[in-house]
């Protein structure tokens, strides 16, 4: 155990880093201490490369391509970090797949130099396999999500016979490839076979999962994200690696666990069930009248209201409609309305997704409450708006055994005294499944786009206080 | 030594993941998504194995992936830590005063 002064300096930097991760996230916990968890996590980072940069074994030449590799990535990343909010889960999917790229990447060159210089043993090829195959399944899989949320591949759940059989089928080879490669190192012609097995597997393992299912998937794909970077610490003996990994891993695990439980299915579910593909089926039913409302109705019923609460779902933020709903807060708010924002675990298209759209609106985050907490005080609320918000307030999830959504805990709109609910028009919607809130006795639709509609609902509430002042 | 170093690996593996449960169940369901995005930039610290592997120059390959390593890791770093924190500047508590 010889330690020169550089690697001592190396392995302080990284302790600090590690500790400073740590607080990173525990001043994430409350909105008024997280901004100091991003410096914390900034310093981490900055320490840590810095610590690295003073390794002995990188020669000069060696600085030049890590300084033009990392230019670039600045280059690309900055642009990436300002796109609009509601393309925040595909900036997401992507992060996950560059993580996922840079570890299947690390892994194997590293398998191509110990090969090279016959240091390979069966410990270190075991890790390598598991940190390529997690690697390149987190890089396509990831990609494939991404591509998804971006609609530029089917939303649809994709599935052909057997299909769940053939995707364990493919990953039980690339596992055996591994550990006939742990038997002997140097059957180097089994390597590619695990990348290419595992670039597959990540691309046919998300092709049946449903857009509906995106925060789960997204959320997955960030612990194994996570993981594939821990599996990376094992191949380097790198205990900061393996500790960020670890953190990575348990927040991406955690969030999956709270998706799979807002939407009341199991993981092997959300794999392997192919959601909202049953829907056609469903469809068929008697249709009941729907009753509707203009916005200067709605405008009425809202301001007479002295609680009202406000649904808001992915719709909203695709009509960009967060600032008119934000128009009609202030309004009611002025009027000295109660007006509340019921936020469902799976609304928009990743975890807490919904939060960052209306903060952005400048709804301040006192008025944005959690499903729990808001159940129990709808009955007591005079008008529910719904907006752009769809399965995660349909009554069917309580009643009807035979939906695909039946179980999931919903936003009970329907328990209000009215319910003013806007879409564009009776199309089901992302997870396309009918809703029997839009045909309860005690429900008013309001059509039209939302922004529109919205607007007008808001310069409706605003002329009757100005005639009124 | 190779043994005692597996361990000792598996010692920090399991501790981190203890903490990790502990502090991210705490987190505020407002911020789940700052907290991915976060996470993300932490978890791209394995730019540090890239640079290493990039910095050593052994040959052609391990360079070239090496350097798209450390691409696709800064890039993740750069991305994941400005958007978390334009996302945080957003949530006020109170109505802004104008």
């Amino acid at each position: 155990m010889n330690h020169s002064l550089g690697d001592v300096v190396t392995q302080l930097s990284y302790l600090l880093a590690a500790a400073l991760f740590i607080f990173s996230l525990r001043w994430l916990n409350r909105p008024n201490t997280a901004r100091r968890g991003v410096i914390a996590g900034v310093a981490g980072m900055s320490a840590a490369i810095l610590g690295t940069l003073l390794h002995p074994e990188i020669v000069a030449s060696g600085y030049l391509w890590i300084a033009g590799a990392a230019l670039v990535g600045i280059a690309v990343g900055i642009p990436l970090s300002r796109v609009p909010l509601t393309a925040v889960p595909q900036r997401t999917a992507i992060s996950h797949a560059f993580g996922g790229l840079a570890a299947g990447l690390v892994g194997t060159a590293k398998y191509m130099l110990w090969l090279h210089d016959g240091s390979l043993t069966a410990f270190r090829v075991g890790v390598i396999a598991i940190e390529v195959i997690l690697g390149y399944l987190t890089f396509t899989g990831s990609l494939m999500a991404a591509g998804k949320l971006q609609e530029v591949i089917p939303t649809r759940p994709i599935t052909y016979p057997g299909q769940n059989y053939i995707n364990l089928g493919l990953l039980g080879i690339a596992l055996v490839a591994g550990i006939g490669l742990m038997l002997d190192p140097t059957r180097s012609f089994l390597f590619p076979v695990i990348v290419g097995l595992s670039l597959l597997f990540g691309v046919l393992l998300i092709i049946p999962i449903g857009g509906a299912d995106m925060p789960t998937v997204i959320s997955l794909l960030n612990s194994y994200a996570g993981l594939s970077a821990v599996a990376m610490g094992f191949v380097l003996e790198n205990k900061l690696l393996i500790t960020a990994g670890a953190l990575d891993g348990a927040s991406g695990f955690i969030l999956s666990v709270i998706m799979c439980r807002a939407m009341n299915r199991s993981f092997t579910n959300v794999l392997f069930g192919a959601f909202g593909q049953v829907q056609v089926a469903a469809a068929v039913g008697e249709a009941k009248p729907v009753k509707s409302a203009s916005a200067q109705d709605a405008a009425d019923y809202l301001g007479n209201a002295s609680r009202v609460v406000i649904v808001p779902g992915y719709g909203m933020a695709v009509a960009q409609a967060q600032h008119r709903v934000k128009e009609i807060y202030e309004e009611l708010t002025k009027r000295g309305v109660d007006v509340k924002f019921a936020i469902h675990p799976v609304a928009g298209r990743m975890p807490g997704h919904m939060n960052v759209l209306l903060a952005e609106a400048e709804i301040p985050y006192g008025a944005l409450v959690e499903m729990d907490e808001i159940n129990p005080e709808m009955p007591q609320t005079d008008v529910t708006l719904v907006v752009g918000a769809n399965d995660v307030v349909n009554p069917a999830a309580r009643s009807d055994k035979g939906s695909p959504i039946y179980g999931m805990p919903i936003i009970d709109a329907d328990k209000s005294r009215m319910v003013l609910a806007n879409k564009r028009s009776m199309n089901p919607g992302f997870a396309g499944i009918d809703n029997a809130l839009y045909t309860a006795d005690n429900t008013l639709m309001v059509f039209g786009d939302a922004k529109a509609v919205l607007g007008d609902i808001a310069n409706a509430l605003r002329h009757e206080s100005k005639a009124a002042a | 030594m190779a043994e005692l170093d597996l361990f000792s690996m598996l010692f920090v593996l399991m501790l981190s993941t203890f903490v990790g449960f502990q502090v991210i169940q705490n987190v505020s369901r407002l911020l789940h998504t700052p907290l991915m995005s976060l996470t993300n930039a932490i978890s791209a610290i394995a730019v540090v194995g890239s640079i290493i592997i990039t910095g050593e120059q052994k040959d052609t390959l391990s360079i070239a992936l090496g350097a798209v390593a450390v691409f696709a890791s800064v890039t993740n770093i750069v991305s994941g830590f400005l958007i978390t924190d334009r996302m945080l500047k957003m949530f006020k508590e109170r109505e802004p005063k104008r």
